[in-house]
């Protein structure tokens, strides 16, 4: 081909955007169907079998023998809480990730989901709380470690790499209080103690699926407005600025929103290990290159959480709660990252 | 004044002042000793120490006393371990931020206690320790080879990541491990926070000759630390064998976190803290650096188990959050000390 009869440079951009944007589209299609698979699954296959129509009509609102227990009380509120609480475990991981332009920056490793979970059982064991006051605790602990760990890593700049070890040396402090406050507790059960120590939906309710649900939308609506400026600042922050972005008011928008979501979520879960470090990485694997990574990350996210249980409740020998699952597949994962992290020369800051 | 002859007088006057900080430490070693048995829910007065050493159990002071020896002793000999083994981990990794904490090792150390507990129906303290060290050693060897994989070597930032990321696989599978045996869930409580509450002789005999002999060897690395502080390329050009030396000196260490944990538990941060206070007493010198970070672990451990029971006051918080709560936010000012390039 002469170059002459090559089409202008114009058209190819728009061509390969466009191309981007089916790949995008596509992706978000088929993570949902993924994500609608396991719901079915899981609502159908459980210690007995319910057949597909009996789930519906018990979906609709209809009340069949056997079946409405099964599902309506069992089911449905753990996949509920499940399947919200990996979207805001991944919406959140990513935001902060994405920030902070780091993947080993995520809440789970600096300490953010360390520090709502430990007020939560101080909300819970030792102020006796519970429902509400317990959500608002966790998100404003989970602010305050934020702050926290951002202003000690503060030295005429923030660096990758001191951030992370000062969130590292944080959530150590942090989660030996959990261990601490769980091993005081008068009614100390493991299987309590587990949802504070790795994250669990075991015992789910209809009705701690509300507050999520609201954070999800309230949270998860102000991180995806402020997405295109997240993307505008994997440029840098110059770069980001120049192309009109408010560095300052969008850094604390999106803290807010993924601190919110995250603590919000491990108030009702525990701190489901490793969901919001693992869901952005593998969005950003299967995205296009260029294309926002929020909202695969959520349904990466939720797939994570919906698989992982399922596979803690049905598939092992045992019956393990979500977070043992997620924590066993996210370490190997978590190490590659590190051996690779130096080899691409990109050093982690 | 000649070239030659500043640093010998220099040196006699340090080494003066390091005899004489040495002998400060051991007063308060053993000022640290009387507090803790004088001091708990119960304080107790000299003429009541002095008969519950001698064996008397007649009254409730004596009693407290009685049983407030093996513990402070426990926590002077677990806090000498621990200090030491820390010192000699960031001599031979070469990075300011190794502990056994923070680098998996006593997590592995629980693992392997569980695993041993569920799986091969072990019990007694004797087995306890040959698991834990176990354990210890492969935490330590994985962690340590992860964070030395690709470029620049081990790195703190590199040691640190593997060493949270080990810790928590090692504990979600220790949780893997204990959930479908409901029957020894209740005693692996105790794994999650380290203490020395309710320590007798008897528990602390067998872990003795592990300890003697882990604190042999480390003292016995001193001269090898000292000379991997000059680097691997400069300690091979001097001949020496650094391999062997890193691993010999690893052995010790391992032995000291290892039994440390399987008798109390995980107990972070007082590896961590302890070396750098000994290096601004003792400077880089191994020879001094070590005997002072034992000295200043068991002091450490001691001052921390008092004041976890002075604060909590009639309870007791467990010896391992305060020196959780002590070590953090020193961590975190090691941390902010450095320049970005040297984490």
């Amino acid at each position: 081909m002469s170059p002459l009869s090559a089409p202008p440079l114009s058209a190819r951009l728009a061509a390969s955007r466009s191309a981007g944007l089916r790949h995008h589209r596509r992706l978000l299609t088929l993570l949902s169907l993924l994500l609608l698979a396991a719901a079915a699954l899981t609502l159908c296959l459980g210690q007995s079998v319910t057949p597909p129509a009996d789930v519906l009509r018990v979906l609709a609102g209809q009340s069949v023998p056997g079946a409405s227990f099964t599902v309506g009380t069992l089911r449905l509120p753990r996949l509920l809480l499940a399947a919200m609480a990996g979207m805001a475990f991944g919406l959140g991981g990513a935001s902060v990730q994405t920030l902070l332009r780091n993947p080993l920056a995520s809440p789970d490793i600096i300490g953010i989901t360390s520090g709502a979970a430990t007020a939560a059982v101080f909300g819970i064991v030792v102020l006796g709380l519970g429902g509400v006051p317990v959500q608002l605790l966790a998100v404003a602990a989970g602010l305050g470690v934020a702050a926290l760990v951002y202003l000690l890593s503060w030295r005429g700049g923030v660096a990758g790499a001191r951030l992370i070890l000062v969130g590292i040396g944080l959530s150590a402090m942090l989660q030996s209080a959990t261990a601490y406050i769980l091993l005081k507790a008068p009614a100390w059960s493991l299987q309590e103690a587990m949802r504070w120590l790795t994250g669990s939906v075991n015992g789910a309710q209809l009705a701690q699926a509300l507050p999520l649900l609201l954070a999800l939308l309230a949270f998860g609506a102000l991180l995806l407005s402020r997405s295109r400026d997240l993307e505008a600042m994997r440029l840098g922050d110059d770069a980001a600025a120049a192309l009109g972005v408010r560095l300052g008011r969008v850094r604390l928008l999106v803290t807010l929103g993924a601190v919110g979501l995250i603590s919000t979520a491990t108030a009702l879960t525990g701190p489901i290990s490793f969901v919001a470090f693992l869901a952005g990485p593998i969005a950003a694997r299967i995205c296009a290159p260029g294309r926002p990574v929020l909202l695969p990350a959520a349904l990466v996210g939720a797939l994570l959480v919906v698989l992982g249980d399922y596979a803690g409740q049905f598939l092992l020998p045992a019956r393990y709660p979500v977070g043992v699952v997620t924590g066993v597949l996210g370490a190997p994962y978590l190490i590659y990252l590190i051996t690779r992290v130096n080899r691409t020369g990109g050093g982690l800051a | 004044m000649s070239a030659a002859a500043r640093p010998l007088s220099a040196r006699r006057r340090s080494e003066r002042l390091r005899l004489l900080w040495l002998c400060l430490l051991l007063v308060a070693l053993a000022g640290a000793l009387v507090l803790s048995v004088s001091f708990g829910t119960r304080d107790v007065g000299w003429a009541e120490i002095r008969a519950g050493v001698g064996g008397q159990l007649e009254t409730i002071g004596q009693a407290a006393v009685a049983a407030r020896v093996p513990r402070s002793l426990l926590a002077a000999l677990a806090g000498a371990s621990l200090g030491l083994s820390g010192a000699v981990m960031q001599g031979i990794t070469r990075n300011p931020l190794a502990d056994p904490g923070i680098l998996g090792v006593n997590a592995g150390a629980s693992l392997a206690v569980v695993i041993g507990i569920a799986w091969f129906g072990m019990s007694g303290t004797p087995a306890f320790l040959w698991t834990a060290i176990a354990g210890a050693g492969v935490a330590a060897c994985f962690v340590y080879a992860v964070g030395s994989m690709g470029r620049g070597g081990a790195t703190p930032l590199k040691l640190a990541l593997a060493g949270a990321a080990t810790s928590i696989a090692v504990s979600s599978l220790t949780m893997a491990v204990l959930l479908p045996r409901a029957d020894i869930a209740g005693g692996a409580k105790a794994w999650e926070v380290g203490g020395v509450g309710g320590a007798t002789f008897a528990g602390i005999t067998p872990a003795l000759p592990f300890l003697g002999l882990g604190m042999l060897i480390a003292f016995g690395s001193a001269k090898n630390l000292n000379m991997l502080a000059l680097g691997d390329e400069a300690a091979a050009g001097l001949g020496g064998r650094v391999a062997r030396a890193r691993a010999i000196a690893a052995l010790g260490a391992i032995l000291l976190c290892g039994a440390t944990t399987a008798i109390c538990g995980p107990i972070g941060f007082v590896g961590l803290v302890v070396p750098h206070l000994c290096r601004v007493l003792a400077g880089v010198d191994h020879r001094w650096q070590l005997p002072f970070s034992a000295l200043s672990g068991a002091i450490l451990l001691l001052l921390a188990d008092v004041l976890g029971r002075l604060l909590a006051r009639p309870a007791e918080l467990d010896v391992g959050i305060v020196t959780a709560f002590l070590g953090a936010p020193f961590f975190i000012w090691i941390i902010r000390q450095r320049r970005i390039r040297e984490l």
